[in-house]
């Protein structure tokens, strides 16, 4: 009967290992929120942090939210005059870029940038045993690596997302008025008719939820990297990956229960 | 010698470590099988074995990177084995660690390696850190060297930094990880003697756990000879290197170990003592 009780035997037993994966996955994240909170406070290490992760990615994000507004004025103007609505380029423009691609495109970038040097210093603390050697030396790792990388990330990315969605907005500007010929007047007075507070809400909650899953994402694939030779290569694939994944379900998600 | 009991609340000061029946499992692998070793204080004792006879598992339940399945483990007479991580951390103050391949930080030089554990564990005025930075980074012949990362000095200054950074807290107890892994003799031969004038002159107990043999009988006051997650052999250096075991002497020589039954039943003629 072997051949009929294995398959259930293997559901089972991957069905445990998923549970106890989530938990462990939960668990972490709750110890190193609890150790943001508990003293010893160590701001310095999320100041450094906030400068890895914010501060240096700036020119990426500057970069990508200049091109990606650029695009967005170009394809605008065109679907908009088709309707005679060239004025509305504006109010398009910046509708998409904050409560959208704002959010999604600086986290995408920012994983890419800081979620991935996250996962792989941190798997590589693990694989040379430092994370041990802070245990021993009484320093708690999760409240030394792990929490000033959350705050730091929930304090970089609503700064970061709110820096892309003026340069996109900018760079939609200079391409549908700059050079297709958009009205100039109707850009801004649309955007500051239309877009609401909320919209704006809308976009920074995102980024504080893909902040929180970035850095928990990245340093939880980090710490937990295997110690052998692929491990550190295989925790930053998976963490990025997971990330990049779940900022886009996420995305739908929170667009639903927000919009 | 009489057998360590777990119910006796009192037990000897006379060792640092004591360790008590410690099992300890990965899935259905038995690392650890009711190991039992004492450590006198002020002395040291070496766990030689070969590799994946779990010596470094049981030195990583010494200073609490893994808890054990059962058993118990006494610190100065203390039993740790239930405490709190808060109540550890106060126990892992009599502690310094070598790890096997030095564990420094590479993002630090030498000097904040070594000032690292007082730099986030004290409040310690600035100079003071500096002084006794330089006071161990002298006692380990390494001045000069201060401002150089981890990825710029040698394996053996390495090492030399790891065994500075390990004795910054001044610790009672000294944990060694095969120290002397991935060094050419010399430099292992140069490390070994270094250990011991350490221990010798700051009168630590040190557990050092090492496949260096027979070098590392030179240094070591105690030997444990692991096999298959037991102690096997445990006694006086002298004792241990002329015991009448076919599997010691095969690791010894460098052989490969018989794994009949015969040599496995065979018993040892040295008695083994804390068992």
């Amino acid at each position: 009967m072997n051949f009929l009780t294995e398959p259930i035997r293997l559901l089972g037993a991957q069905t445990i290992e998923s549970v106890a994966a989530l938990g462990r996955f939960g668990i972490f994240l709750a110890m190193a929120a609890a150790y943001a909170i508990l003293p010893p406070y160590k701001p310095r290490l999320a100041i450094r942090q906030i400068r890895l992760i914010g501060a240096d990615s700036v020119f990426l994000i500057t970069l990508i939210a200049w091109a990606t507004g650029m695009v967005l004025g170009l394809q605008g103007y065109n679907t908009l005059r088709r309707f005679g609505s060239e004025a509305a380029l504006g109010t398009v423009v910046a509708l998409v870029l904050v409560r959208e691609l704002g959010p999604v495109l600086a986290a995408l970038m920012v994983t890419a940038r800081a979620g991935s040097a996250m996962a792989a210093e941190l798997g590589s603390m693990q694989v040379t045993e430092q994370v041990d050697a802070l245990t021993v030396m009484a320093i708690n790792p999760i409240q030394y690596l792990v929490s000033p990388r959350i705050v730091a990330a929930l304090i970089s990315f609503p700064l970061l997302t709110a820096i892309f969605d003026v340069v996109g907005i900018f760079g939609g500007y200079a391409v549908g008025v700059g050079l297709m010929g958009a009205p100039a007047a109707s850009y801004f007075n649309g955007i500051v008719d239309n877009l609401t507070p909320h919209d704006v809400a809308t976009g920074l909650w995102k980024s504080l939820v893909f902040g929180l899953t970035v850095a928990w994402v990245c340093c939880y694939k980090g710490y937990h990297a295997a110690r052998m030779a692929t491990g550190v290569s295989q925790a930053t694939t998976e963490a990025v990956v997971l990330s990049s994944v779940l900022i886009l379900l996420w995305d739908y998600f929170l667009t639903s229960v927000l919009l | 010698m009489t057998s360590p009991s777990a119910d006796n609340a009192n037990r000897s000061t006379d060792y640092a470590i004591e360790v008590w029946e410690l099992t300890r499992r990965f899935g259905s692998q038995v690392v650890l099988d009711r190991v039992t070793l004492r450590c006198p204080r002020g002395l040291i004792t070496t766990i030689v074995g070969p590799s994946g006879c779990g010596k470094t598992v049981l030195l990583k339940h010494l200073n609490f990177l893994l808890r054990p399945n059962s058993g118990k483990i006494f610190i100065d007479g203390e039993d740790v084995t239930s405490l709190s991580w808060r109540e550890l951390d106060r126990v892992r103050q009599k502690f310094g660690m070598l790890f096997q391949a030095g564990a420094l930080f590479d993002s630090l030089t030498v000097f904040e390696n070594v000032a690292f554990p007082l730099v986030e564990r004290t409040r310690l005025p600035r100079s003071e850190i500096e002084r006794r930075v330089r006071e161990k980074l002298a006692a380990v012949g390494l001045e000069g060297a201060e401002h150089k990362y981890p990825s710029e000095i040698s394996g053996g200054m390495q090492k030399r930094v790891a065994l500075a950074r390990a004795l910054i807290q001044d610790p009672q107890i000294l944990l060694l990880d095969e120290p002397t892994t991935g060094l050419d003799p010399t430099r292992s031969g140069a490390i070994h003697n270094l250990i011991r004038q350490t221990q010798q002159r700051l009168g630590l107990s040190a557990v050092l756990v090492s496949h260096d043999v027979p070098q590392v009988f030179h240094i070591s006051d105690k030997v444990a000879f692991m096999y298959k997650g037991k102690i096997r052999l445990y006694g006086d250096v002298g004792d241990v290197t002329h015991a009448d075991d076919p599997i010691f002497k095969a690791f010894l020589a460098g052989e490969e170990i018989a794994e009949d039954e015969e040599s496995l039943q065979t018993k040892p003629t040295l008695r083994v003592e804390a068992r």
